[in-house]
């Protein structure tokens, strides 16, 4: 027996697929998936002044925004624990999110008018998450005074938890939230993140 | 990488989907063009990812994905091999001679020809053994008959490749 042939043979039936011909697969599994409404969360990635953002969205709208700083990865194996396995690179679902991203980018939009699935926070926290974009483009609070919007002005803390946990940054502005002494105070996205936003804005 | 984290932490965590094709959509297509040829696999392919993606979130997190998608790419292959109702790849489709010049897959495709002419139970088991990788207990578990029987189908299916698929061996520097 010539076990050589038989590896030859073998090898070239193993070869490698062309990544073309996968990509080509996977766009029509996507358009699938859809259509028959199984994607429960459809996730992008898009490039940005503060690095690449993961987006995803779930059919009641978009769950996540994340610095790159979080590992993807990661978030979306936690996406899987907390929300649902079926999740799926999909970019054509987070579309209108990556537009108003890059006007708000280009400095050509200051709100956003997006529908947003906040199930990923629950109690204060979404209630805070809820009251951030009442903060103005261009403007800032402190924790205090968000405290105060929220009505409960004694939370500081619990307002600055929910800052930090904000499962949707740049689109619900908490970057816009800064100590009382007026220093940054934290950002998931990291301080230099947080500058660049607030620059941006005050640029515009 | 993500999946060394889990295991480290003790527990199986249960990938997101796309983990799942990404990691596993080349062997799932191997196995499609083994079954039905080049030419019918991709439907075969979209069939079987969307069938895993609806059962996915029931799957027990310590499954054997892969072989968990072959069996179901085996049953969808059949599928469409049913509703084509043709042969595996017909003869007469097969090029006698390289002539889609660039075209980096030719080979390839030429050899999926050769395998899909093999018996059903050898060409099954050359796929699961050698593209999926899996063990002769799993593949005699999908195909139904003993360990053994699983083990002799693979040898007597390569042996025939070898016989009727000399133009791959030569391509190769052995003798």
């Amino acid at each position: 027996m010539n076990d050589t042939n038989t590896d030859e043979t073998l090898a070239v039936l193993s070869a490698p697929i062309d990544p073309e011909k996968l990509a080509m697969l996977h766009r029509r599994l996507e358009a699938e998936a859809e259509a028959e409404g199984l994607v429960d969360v459809a996730y992008t990635t898009v490039d940005s002044p503060v690095g690449e953002l993961l987006l995803a969205a779930t059919p009641k709208g978009l769950i996540r925004v994340a610095f790159a700083v979080e590992d993807h990865d990661r978030v979306l194996e936690s996406l899987a624990a907390q929300v649902s396995s079926r999740i799926l690179r999909s970019p054509q679902r987070l579309d209108p999110v990556a537009r108003e991203l890059a006007e708000y980018f280009d400095r050509k939009r200051t709100v956003f008018d997006l529908t947003l699935d906040l199930s990923l926070s629950r109690g204060f926290r979404q209630l805070v998450q809820r009251h951030l974009p009442e903060i103005g483009y261009g403007r800032t609070l402190s924790y205090r005074e968000m405290a105060e919007l929220v009505g409960n002005p004694k939370a500081v803390r619990a307002v600055g938890t929910a800052c930090a946990t904000n499962p949707l940054p740049v689109v619900v502005p908490c970057h816009r939230v800064l100590r009382t002494d007026g220093s940054l105070g934290g950002y998931l996205g990291g301080l230099e993140a947080k500058t660049t936003l607030l620059a941006l804005e005050a640029a515009a | 990488m993500a999946l060394t984290v889990a295991v480290l932490n003790g527990m199986k965590m249960k990938q997101p989907f796309e983990t799942v094709v990404a990691r596993h959509g080349a062997t799932v297509l191997r196995v499609c063009r083994a079954v039905l040829g080049v030419h019918d696999a991709d439907d075969a392919w979209s069939e079987t990812f969307l069938a895993a993606l609806r059962a996915y979130p029931d799957l027990p997190d310590t499954a054997n994905v892969e072989a968990w998608l072959v069996t179901i790419a085996r049953r969808k292959a059949i599928d469409v091999h049913r509703a084509t109702r043709r042969n595996p790849l017909p003869v007469d489709e097969l090029p006698d001679a390289p002539t889609a010049l660039g075209i980096p897959d030719t080979d390839e495709a030429d050899v999926w020809g050769f395998v899909g002419q093999l018996p059903d139970k050898q060409r099954h088991a050359i796929t699961f053994r050698y593209l999926a990788g899996m063990s002769y207990a799993e593949i005699a578990a999908i195909l139904g008959g003993t360990v053994d029987a699983a083990r002799r189908a693979a040898a007597d299916g390569l042996k025939k490749l070898k016989t009727n698929y000399p133009g791959a061996i030569m391509k190769g520097a052995g003798p």
